[in-house]
């Protein structure tokens, strides 16, 4: 499974701090701290409180690249700063995110094409997020049926059906993932798909707990990638077994240390 | 319709591993041999690369074996009792690759041969041939800690491959190639799940993934060759998957396997049905290498030198890439 690091935020304080201060050095420990943890590629998201989003996608993603090559997650609603991140970022990198409003994919699909990277497309519509799988799963196929008009591979982009907090809508857990499930029919090669994973547990207790259950649910599921904390040991120990018990990994007695010595 | 070849994309390659070491290396030997560097399954050359190509070991007993099938006789029985000149006419005679050094005499149940007498068996066999060497103990693990630090030692800086190191005795082994140079077998019994977790042991002691060689204790034709083939196959998929615990060439004993099956070793007097014992006999040596061949082996072990043959004419042919007619086209 794809871990997509999520601590790069400017929403996290320590982060929004290292932006003020421009303090190189919290935001490239964060990186490779990330990456030593387990994570294959990292979310940059400057936060909504920078007054320069594009000087700060800038700045975040040069120190995160004087830690780390591995791929980026340019995490931003704003097309120009999305161009700033994969500029900045060169070709190891995903554009996170688009919906299925006509507008985002006009202006985010062609940049996907144009930098030859993955795209992440929620399942939001001019509506907002649908009630049910096949809701979801609607605007997947059109999110997947403009990246194919725009020449981009079906297997490049990566769905994500929305998880919302439990404790908001509690009966949304199952349908996505009924819609993770049934993504994979949308086209050939199959969509990936993703969840940004700790929305699940916003205001809960327990979060850890219900990210990691959630998490091998969404895999039994055929969950390609989520954004999460690998800093989450326990949550990233239960990721590699269930990918173990669904045979995605050989077993061995010391499975947990191979896994992270790939 | 055109017809258009269905290409797998995979993630990683199998490791690429040198044995030997010239003397601008450090040792005596005139060649060295690398295995592995796949980027696909076995002979799929429209699919990826197959840099090397499989080599054939030719295995030599430090003892002539005590049970010996006619056709073995006829072919190795002149040489077989002295090791250095059973791998000179291995090498000289019918162009073995490697030599494949058994010290079976050391084994408490056999000769119980000391350290010294292994030491001077394995100079000796670098004496006489200039083709790296694969040397492995008598398999009794007591006695094998006592004689391969020793052995190791004697061939330092040769860049041998060693054997073996298993779950349950591998720190002797793995300090010895570690200290010496070597390259390390890793042996599971047919067991794909072992095999990862000795790879994990030996790598935690400090040995690069680079240095190992695997090896599943093999099965001949007829007695659980399928078995073995199909771990072979997934082991290779689990490498070109991206798992580095299983991303290391193979290797398997295919002489003394495929000879030890009644089919193989039965003279024709006694099973007249079979036809001519020699024929049988080396095509069941040949056969049994020629599958492990399309299950990924990268190094056979064998004994007849007209198997040898057989097997290397099957290996040029396979090494060929397929005729354009089947592949896709060229870009």
């Amino acid at each position: 499974m794809l871990v997509i690091g999520e601590r790069i935020n400017g929403m996290f304080r320590n982060v929004r701090k290292a932006i003020q201060a421009k303090d190189a050095d919290t935001i490239k420990k964060l990186a490779a701290g990330q990456v030593e943890a387990g994570a294959d590629v990292l979310d940059v998201n400057t936060g909504p409180a920078s007054d320069d989003p594009v000087t700060t996608m800038r700045w975040l993603v040069g120190a995160i690249r004087e830690a780390t090559q591995v791929p980026l997650s340019i995490d931003t609603t704003s097309a120009g700063v999305m161009r700033a991140g994969l500029e900045a970022a060169g070709p190891r990198a995903m554009i996170n995110s688009t919906t299925g409003v006509q507008e985002k994919l006009d202006a985010l699909l062609p940049m996907a094409a144009e930098f030859g990277v993955p795209i992440i497309g929620l399942t939001i519509d001019e509506k907002g997020v649908p009630r049910d799988a096949m809701g979801r799963n609607e605007v997947a196929l059109r999110i997947v049926a403009a990246a194919m008009e725009h020449g981009i591979a079906t297997d490049q982009v990566y769905i994500d059906p929305v998880i919302l907090p439990v404790n908001v809508a509690q009966s949304t857990v199952r349908e996505v993932l009924s819609a993770i499930r049934e993504c994979k029919i949308l086209a050939d090669p199959a969509p990936k798909t993703i969840l940004g994973l700790s929305n699940v547990s916003q205001g809960t207790t327990c979060r850890e707990l219900i990210n990691g259950t959630m998490l091998v649910m969404a895999l039994a599921n055929g969950l390609d990638a989520a954004i999460m904390d690998p800093f989450d040991t326990a949550m990233m120990d239960a990721m590699i077994a269930a990918e173990l018990l669904l045979n995605k990994q050989i077993y061995c007695d010391d499975f947990l240390k191979a896994y992270r010595q790939r | 319709m055109p017809f258009e070849m269905p290409v797998e994309k995979w993630a990683a390659a199998v490791n690429t591993v040198t044995l030997g070491a010239t003397a601008a290396e450090g040792g005596t030997r005139t060649s060295t041999v690398s295995v592995g560097g796949e980027t696909t399954l076995p002979f799929l050359h429209f699919e990826g690369q197959a840099p090397n190509r499989p080599m054939i070991a030719m295995e030599v007993l430090d003892r002539k074996p005590q049970e010996w099938a006619a056709p073995l006789e006829e072919a190795l029985g002149k040489a077989a009792g002295d090791p250095a000149a059973w791998a000179r006419a291995c090498v000289e005679e019918f162009g073995a690759d490697l030599i494949c050094l058994r010290l079976v005499s050391a084994h408490p149940d056999n000769q119980d041969t000391s350290a010294d007498q292994a030491v001077a068996t394995v100079k000796a066999v670098l004496g006489a041939v200039g083709v790296p060497l694969i040397i492995w103990g008598c398999g009794q693990a007591d006695k094998d800690n006592e004689i391969m630090p020793r052995v190791s030692e004697a061939a330092a800086r040769e860049n041998c491959l060693l054997g073996q190191a298993e779950q349950d005795n591998y720190k002797t082994i793995t300090a010895a190639c570690l200290a010496d140079g070597h390259k390390l077998i890793t042996q599971a019994p047919l067991d794909i799940n072992i095999q990862k977790q000795v790879n994990i042991l030996v790598s935690e002691m400090g040995l690069d993934l680079s240095r190992i060689v695997m090896y599943q204790a093999t099965g001949g034709l007829g007695y659980g060759m399928e078995y073995a083939y199909s771990i072979m196959e997934r082991t290779r998929l689990a490498a070109l998957g991206g798992d580095r615990m299983l991303s290391m060439p193979m290797l398997a004993v295919v002489g003394s396997e495929a000879w030890k099956a009644k089919e193989a070793k039965t003279p024709a007097a006694d099973a007249p049905q079979w036809g001519d014992a020699a024929p049988r006999g080396v095509l069941w040596e040949a056969i049994t290498a020629t599958t492990f061949l399309h299950g990924g082996v990268d190094i056979l072990v064998m004994w007849h030198p007209q198997a040898v043959a057989v097997v290397r004419k099957n290996t040029d042919a396979l090494m060929q890439p397929v005729a354009s007619a089947v592949g896709p086209k060229e870009a």
